[in-house]
């Protein structure tokens, strides 16, 4: 009841200063029971775990000296942001992380308790919360190991706000995951055309094509903001399989790794050419 | 699976009919029930450990297999070409043995429940919304439930799971049964050849066990089946050696067509003809070693449905002409075995039909082609018609002259 008092008063006020989209919670509310099936109007999220989780576990585990094959992300402290139906939250779970997933729609978290709550091993590993990223972070600064903002940041009112939230709850060199879709004329067609309206691989009305992040603008931000952008790669969708692959071209569907920035006191060898690195990045994305 | 890395935490529960089986080593005189072990399966259970332990208590090597027609002198060899072991005959008791050994060595993530037995299955409804476990629940006999997230059936070829999953099976009784039991040969030998002969009636194959002594696998109609089990000891010796050594079902046409394409081969192809050995002679068979078994095929149409997964038998069922049942049954599950690693360690829900499709996809395409092939087989030696038994003999020394196919086989 609490969380729902505070969330209801929050929102007349917070449209300047959240990153969350009410007309946007409200196009998930109506799909709120639909996310679990696997062949349902979520179809291609779910096969989207195929890539998006080894990506994950295999950028972590490159990044760490010590662990177990068997229990890959034991101990590393996840946050999930716009978990939705808690479909990435559960693979990292399993995987042995600690994962606190977050939405602003409460059907959404309604939804993913009841799914976790039959596995015992889930139903301690994964915490939900009906809560946007700003609200919980005062409580959680310098909190969380890993973000997963997968699929969101293309929702999200004030993606600057956004990024820089992820900076204040993510430990210092922590990982932020983002996968989105570009603002191209190929994404509009085929991801908007013919994905809601056509084939009907994503629900209609999902995605604004005004709402698309190009993976320039995503990584001046990133950057700008205390992050280092390790890699950016691009996806492509083959609906007559309904599964993912990387991809050369990020026209499309993308994913990008970034590290925020370690406490000043510690420079590192990667972090004393920020201004000039950034500058020329910008420079030859511009033409490109 | 417990052995897997990826399933380091995971917990996995096996229910076994039969009681725990463990041998330091073998008694004297050996089982009947043995089976042929290709050099894929010898790899699958030394990944796991498990070889090993069948090697220290006994297995006996094969190089080379002759395969030849009762009606003709038509024959077929199969030997490799570095005279590497071509597989291995290890009675059932031995691989249980073995295994059990390594299932203690996993206890932890293995619990085996032994003398157990499965009453019912509750199955979960694909999507799950309400309030009822969207897993599999199990009921044994003493009245203990469990419930898992993934239900492998390898409950043999009248599988229950199989049944109460409604999984339709194409089935097909031969009208065949297989005679098996232990043998002691006339005089001591290298015997590390397998031997079949394709009677009217159905095949005879002498399997080594040792230097002296062979198991042996004896597919017949149902009624001399019977007779064989009951007729006494000496006589049933006899039946065997004349059922290698007798030429009766020979015909002159067929010998002279066979001896005319022979010498056609040995001009086009002059290694094309392998040289015939003589099958060893049996001396007395093992008092209480022979049983019989009824044959049948089958094969089911799904091979998995959400949260559930057939292997072996259950899946599956040939006729043991190609000595291959088992085999297919381990084929099975190094597959499935590799699948759930992967999707283990992308953290995939175990029972999520995916990656359970993938394995039925892979192991129906290699399944059904080996499962088809037996059956005409069986149904093509199972003639006298001369026409028929022409073409058998033909095809099988034109085989016997390819290397190029021989080696596929």
């Amino acid at each position: 009841q609490l969380p729902l008092f505070r969330f209801t008063v929050k929102r007349p006020f917070s449209t300047s200063h959240s990153s969350v989209d009410s007309k946007e919670m409200k196009k998930f509310q109506l799909l709120a029971h639909k996310w679990w099936d696997e062949e349902g109007e979520y179809a291609a999220l779910h096969s989207m775990n195929d890539i998006r989780v080894p990506f994950i576990r295999d950028t972590l585990l490159s990044m760490s000296s010590n662990y177990h094959l068997g229990n890959p992300l034991s101990g590393i402290k996840i946050l999930d942001v716009g978990c939705g139906g808690g479909l990435l939250s559960e693979p990292l779970g399993r995987l042995g992380a600690s994962v606190t997933g977050i939405d602003p729609v409460e059907d959404n978290i309604r939804t993913a308790d009841q799914h976790k709550s039959f596995d015992p091993v889930l139903a301690k590993r994964i915490q939900y919360k009906s809560s946007s990223l700003e609200e919980i972070v005062e409580e959680s600064m310098e909190t969380f190991d890993v973000i997963v903002a997968s699929e969101v940041v293309e929702h999200v009112a004030d993606l600057e706000t956004f990024i820089k939230c992820c900076s204040q709850v993510l430990k210092p060199e922590g990982s932020l995951f983002i996968t989105t879709i570009n603002k191209t004329q190929l994404s509009y067609v085929l991801g908007i055309v013919v994905a809601e309206k056509i084939m009907g691989i994503v629900p209609e009305g999902t995605h604004e094509w005004e709402k698309f992040v190009p993976p320039e603008e995503l990584e001046r931000l990133l950057e700008s903001n205390g992050f280092s952008v390790r890699s950016v790669k691009g996806m492509l969708y083959n609906p007559l399989w309904g599964s993912w692959s990387w991809v050369e071209s990020t026209s499309l569907n993308y994913a990008v790794h970034a590290v925020r920035a370690g406490a000043p006191a510690q420079p590192h060898a990667t972090d004393t050419l920020p201004e000039t690195e950034l500058q020329q990045r910008s420079g030859t994305a511009g033409t490109a | 699976l417990g052995h897997d890395i990826h399933f380091h935490d995971k917990k996995i529960a096996l229910l076994e009919a039969g009681p725990r089986k463990e041998y330091d080593h073998m008694p004297e005189s050996y089982s009947n029930r043995v089976s042929s072990i290709s050099p894929g399966s010898a790899t699958l259970l030394s990944s796991c450990g498990a070889w090993d332990h069948v090697c220290s208590l006994r297995l006996k090597p094969f190089r080379r297999m002759q395969v030849w027609d009762a009606c003709s002198e038509a024959m077929i060899v199969f030997e490799k070409d570095d005279l590497d072991d071509m597989g291995y005959i290890v009675e059932n008791d031995v691989i249980m043995s073995a295994l059990t050994k390594q299932l203690d060595a996993v206890a932890d993530r293995v619990e085996v429940f032994y003398r157990s037995k499965a009453v019912g299955y509750t199955w979960p409804l694909p999507s799950h919304g309400c309030d009822t476990s969207p897993w599999v629940q199990v009921e044994l006999a003493d009245g203990r439930r469990l419930q898992t997230k993934l239900l492998i059936g390898a409950d043999g070829h009248n599988s229950m799971v199989r049944k109460e999953a409604e999984i339709k099976n194409i089935e097909h009784q031969y009208d065949q049964s297989a005679v098996v039991a232990t043998l002691h040969l006339s005089e001591a030998t290298d015997n590390n050849v397998a031997w079949q002969r394709f009677l009217p009636t159905g095949p005879i194959a002498l399997l080594p066990l040792s230097d002296t002594a062979s198991s042996l696998v004896w597919s017949t109609s149902h009624d001399h089946a019977s007779e064989l089990l009951a007729m006494d000891e000496e006589s049933f010796v006899d039946s065997i050696n004349s059922a290698f050594w007798s030429n009766i079902n020979h015909s002159d046409f067929i010998d002279a067509a066979g001896a005319m394409f022979r010498s056609a081969i040995s001009l086009l192809k002059p290694s094309g003809t392998a040289v015939r050995q003589l099958p060893p002679s049996v001396a007395k068979v093992d008092a209480e070693s022979r049983a019989v078994f009824p044959l049948g095929m089958g094969h089911a149409t799904e091979y998995v449905q959400h949260r559930v997964a057939l292997i072996g038998d259950a899946a599956h069922r040939v006729h043991p002409l190609a000595g291959q049942g088992v085999n297919l049954g381990f084929g099975d599950i190094a597959c499935l075995a590799h699948h759930l690693s992967a999707a283990a360690f992308n953290g995939s829900d175990l029972g999520s039909l995916k990656h359970l499709l993938k394995f039925e996809t892979e192991r129906q395409r290699h399944n059904v082609s080996l499962i088809a092939a037996t059956d005409v087989l069986k149904r093509l030696y199972s003639t006298t018609l001369a026409p028929l038994v022409l073409l058998r003999t033909w095809g099988l020394q034109a085989t016997n002259a390819l290397p190029l196919v021989k080696v596929r086989i």
